[in-house]
């Protein structure tokens, strides 16, 4: 049977889902051997340990900290962190400080982002020059100013001691120490290390308290279309869209004589680094500005979250770094996955005692399906850092019977069609057609809840809702790359077609008469399933689900004797009958 | 039940009719059981004053413990409830021989109190155990935004359905259901007085989505056979949903449970051999509602969608057109019936 049919077709989707897994294999594989990713998933914080750190909050101006502030600092740190991939952490309060605990071994950028002080503050630039560090003895000795400076960005800020940091400074390795704790009302000397420039700042004109919020995004072109270029926006609080206007005017000035003076650029200034030094090229009156530049979609997010953490007048101190072992520790994780395993062994016995052979298929997609989602988790850990907790663990194995679930809508849609008499091939192709709908609807749902979860909760409800949305998505594929094309081949053999009393396709246990009985025999209306009164329907309904082959026959074995008509059932239920003489 | 007959004629027998479970039709039964389970999830933590919510939500009392030579967390949590009873102390081991241990909040006496035992049991001296108050890891804001997170899903989950099933009474039905799950289940919390944790609070929002999922493949067979319910008058509308609940019966069961079987066997295990902890925390949670959900999609959710549509103008002419049917046919039967006794005669 050299011809295109639903059997090569489904040979054709096991084959792409071989691939897939091949391929996802392969990655994790290379990844292990080459870019140091581990082939066993990550664990969390309550099942691996991780580290602890103890912040001690500073409020700007020394004020000791309130309650309100203290949460506010919590929340903060919680956004850091959750910003940083899909790795639970613990943050919580002790005394007045506050506690974080990663798993894992965390990264110097996380660190360094989760105490990054908020002391964000507008410079505006007064001169800037490439980050090399003169040598000491070619150090060239600054005029004295000749007057008082008259507004932030005048050159008479700069007086010998500046001038000669400015000239010593090194923004390239080895780079000089930053100046965090700069007098906001004094000029200072700062890198910005994504440039490799240096720059002399005047004193502070907008803090950073005064942001409202800051977003990024791709810019908009001048006839309102959208560009491929990413920008970063910015929104003030009223007095900070005064303070903004005041500069952007000035820096502005500068701009149109020469737009390639320093001066015309304003600083925004982290921890006594330059983060970002943009080009004033506009006023900007109502506190809306966009920094563009040479941004792609990290850089311009990871401005804007630095951008929008610098709103709060907070800095944290590191008291204490400690590893901090698992608090559950591997005994729990242990009897997790052994009552997982004793759950899926019953789910096994379960499926065969209803399901007879289709069990089997069962369990095979689960298989499938676990494999899928063990390679999801072992390259997510790398790429996303997530991490598996024990609540993780367990929302896998409740998995199961949601994964399960979609089998069993098949399998009883497939014998709902037996029992209206239609053959097995047949029967596997409406049942399926009408299946996947209510997979597809129901998986929506869960879907949606995980996409839901993951983009508005924090902490561990994440967590949650990227494990439920994984499962989902593995369940999806398994059941449309694996079930359904391997049931479709079922449906070829013998053991199944014909309704082996152990392939849990039997017609006589399903109460079923199939249309062809071989020797020439068809079912007759007598044959009919005993169909209650109040059942009409579902006669009707079978009767209007019928195919044409199907039901052209039905009035052709009433029209013709039998015996005299020898019809076989091909594959795809075509009927070919050969014909009697009085047939059209 | 008689008696028992296999699974497979079970389910023929229900999607024939030969078999039929009058879900619909009893419905006032499961209503007046589901109003008094409402109300007493409500009334019990009233009474109560809440739940028991546990040290990640309100914050209590932490001890470190230095210098310490055997670093085994069982003498930390023996030292612990030996001297106060009904705590889950929470013990885990940091770096340079420092243990740290965490109770819920304990007052000025029990603080003092545990801190000799510790000191005892681990076999240091008392200036080498530290107290300290701790906040909550689950704070506010994590709470807040899980709550934002469920009322835009329920929000759009209701929007999708209502789309998909190309009725808003569906929807109305789908997350009444849902939210009846939801309460039923937080009252078995309050009444059984187990402690709330995170991961129970994660088991919750699993059970959430797991029955409003199980709500939507009942109803896509609902949708089904409704489908041209104007047009038919094989049967009323009631009478055909409660078919389609008979029909997709036997996937129920199943479904429940395959769901059932691997929860159970976490929640024996992590209550028998484990002692109390994360894995009996979230396994109870979804124990008890995968089998409120099953229950609640077959005897509340559908029973309510039938009740909310049946006295639609066109649905209550159609009740009475297949209502004229079936008398016309009983007539039929019974004319020819004594047409033949009368014949025999």
């Amino acid at each position: 049977m050299a011809r295109k049919g639903p059997a090569s077709e489904a040979r054709k989707i096991l084959l792409w889902l071989g691939a897939l897994t091949v391929i996802l294999a392969l990655l994790l594989t290379g990844g292990t051997l080459w870019w140091g990713a581990n082939p066993a998933p990550k664990l969390a914080l309550d099942l691996e340990g991780g580290t602890q750190m103890i912040l001690a909050p500073k409020v700007e101006g020394g004020t000791s900290i309130n309650d309100d502030q203290l949460n506010q600092a919590v929340s903060i740190i919680r956004q850091r962190v959750d910003g940083t991939g899909v790795a639970e952490a613990q943050i919580s309060t002790s005394g007045t400080n506050v506690v974080v605990a990663l798993p894992g071994n965390p990264s110097n950028e996380t660190r360094d982002l989760i105490k990054a002080s908020a002391n964000m503050a507008f410079r505006p630039v007064i001169a800037s020059a490439p980050g090399q560090a003169t040598p000491a003895d070619q150090i060239q000795p600054t005029p004295a100013p000749t007057a008082a400076p008259t507004n932030p960005s005048d050159s008479n800020w700069v007086t010998p001691d500046i001038g000669q940091k400015f000239q010593a400074f090194s923004c390239l390795p080895p780079v000089s120490e930053p100046d965090t704790g700069a007098d906001p009302s004094k000029p200072m000397v700062a890198c910005d290390l994504s440039n490799g420039f240096k720059y002399i700042l005047g004193p502070v004109e907008v803090p950073g308290s005064d942001i409202s919020d800051a977003s990024y995004g791709l810019q908009q072109g001048a006839q309102g279309a959208t560009t491929n270029k990413w920008a970063v926006n910015l929104a003030f609080n009223g007095e900070g869209s005064t303070k903004f206007r005041e500069v952007t005017t000035r820096l502005n000035g500068y701009y149109t004589v020469n737009p390639q003076d320093p001066k015309s650029q304003f600083a925004i200034v982290l921890d006594g680094q330059v983060v970002s030094a943009p080009t004033s090229q506009a006023v900007i009156t109502d506190g809306r500005s966009q920094i563009t530049g040479n941004f792609n979609e990290a850089s311009s997010k990871s401005l804007a979250d630095k951008l929008k953490f610098g709103a709060l007048p907070i800095s944290f101190d590191i008291q204490s770094e400690q590893q901090v072992s698992a608090t559950l520790g591997t005994q729990q994780l242990e009897m997790g996955l052994l009552a997982g395993l004793i759950g899926l062994a019953l789910v096994v016995v379960y499926s065969l005692f209803q399901y007879r052979a289709l069990g089997l298929v069962t369990v095979a997609s689960l298989i499938v399906a676990g494999v899928l989602t063990y390679l999801a988790i072992a390259l997510l850990g790398w790429s996303q850092n997530y991490r598996l907790s024990l609540a993780g663990v367990a929302g896998l194995i409740v998995a199961i019977g949601q994964t399960a679930d979609s089998f069993i809508v098949y399998f009883e849609r497939i014998r709902d069609e037996l029992r209206e008499g239609r053959g097995l091939i047949a029967a596997v192709e409406n049942g399926w057609k009408r299946a996947r709908r209510t997979v597809l609807a129901s998986k929506a749902v869960n879907l949606l809840a995980a996409v839901v979860l993951y983009f508005v909760a924090v902490g561990n409800v994440r967590g949650f809702a990227f494990t439920l949305g994984l499962t989902a998505v593995a369940d999806l594929i398994v059941v449309f790359m694996f079930t359904h094309p391997t049931l479709q081949l079922l449906a070829r053999r013998k053991f199944f077609s014909e309704g082996h009393r152990f392939s849990g396709l039997s017609p006589d246990r399903l109460g079923a008469v199939p249309l062809y009985r071989g020797a020439g025999r068809f079912r007759t209306p007598d044959d009919r399933p005993a169909v209650a009164k109040k059942n009409i329907g579902a006669v009707a309904e079978a009767e209007r689900r019928q195919t044409i082959a199907e039901r052209k026959l039905a009035e052709r074995t009433k029209a013709n004797d039998a015996s005299q008509d020898q019809a076989t059932e091909g594959p795809d239920s075509k009927v070919s009958v050969k014909a009697a003489k009085d047939q059209d | 039940m008689a008696k028992f007959i296999n699974f497979a004629t079970f389910g023929n027998e229900l999607y024939t009719g030969k078999r039929s479970y009058d879900f619909v039709g009893k419905r006032k039964i499961w209503f007046s059981i589901a109003a008094v389970m409402v109300i007493l999830s409500i009334a019990v933590p009233l009474i109560k004053g809440g739940f028991n919510l546990g040290i990640d939500f309100r914050g209590g009392s932490e001890f470190t413990i230095t210098n310490v030579t055997d670093t085994s967390t069982a003498i930390g949590e023996k030292a612990v409830t030996d001297v106060i009873s009904g705590q889950l102390p929470r013990v885990s081991k940091l770096a340079g021989n420092t243990m740290q241990v965490q109770t819920e909040k304990l007052s000025d006496d029990e603080t003092i109190k545990v801190k000799e035992s510790l000191a005892k049991e681990y076999g240091v001296n008392q200036d080498q155990v530290a107290s300290n108050f701790v906040g909550p890891t689950w704070g506010a804001d994590v709470t807040n935004q899980a709550l934002i997170g469920l009322i835009v899903f329920v929000l759009l989950a209701t929007i999708l359905m209502a789309l998909y099933f190309r009725t808003w009474k569906m929807s109305l039905a789908a997350i009444a259901g849902m939210l009846f799950v939801q309460i039923t289940t937080a009252g078995i919390y309050s009444v059984t007085d187990v402690e709330v944790t995170p991961s129970a609070i994660i088991g919750f929002l699993t059970i959430l989505s797991y029955s409003l999922y199980d709500i939507v493949v009942v109803f896509d067979k609902i949708r089904e056979n409704t489908s041209d319910i104007a047009t038919s008058s094989r049967r009323s509308f009631g009478s055909e949903v409660n078919l389609a609940v008979n029909q997709t019966l036997v996937r129920s069961i199943n479904t429940s449970m395959v769901a059932l079987l691997p929860v159970a066997s976490i929640l024996f295990i992590g209550s028998f051999l484990l002692g109390a902890g994360t894995l009996r925390d979230i396994s109870l949670s979804l124990f008890i509602g995968i089998i409120v959900g099953g229950l609640t999609t077959v005897f509340i959710a559908s029973p309510l969608y039938a009740l909310l549509r049946e006295n639609e103008p066109a649905l209550v002419k159609q009740a009475e057109r297949v209502q004229a049917r079936i008398d016309a046919e009983a007539r039929r039967s019974t004319e020819s019936a004594e047409a033949a006794s009368s014949a025999s005669v």
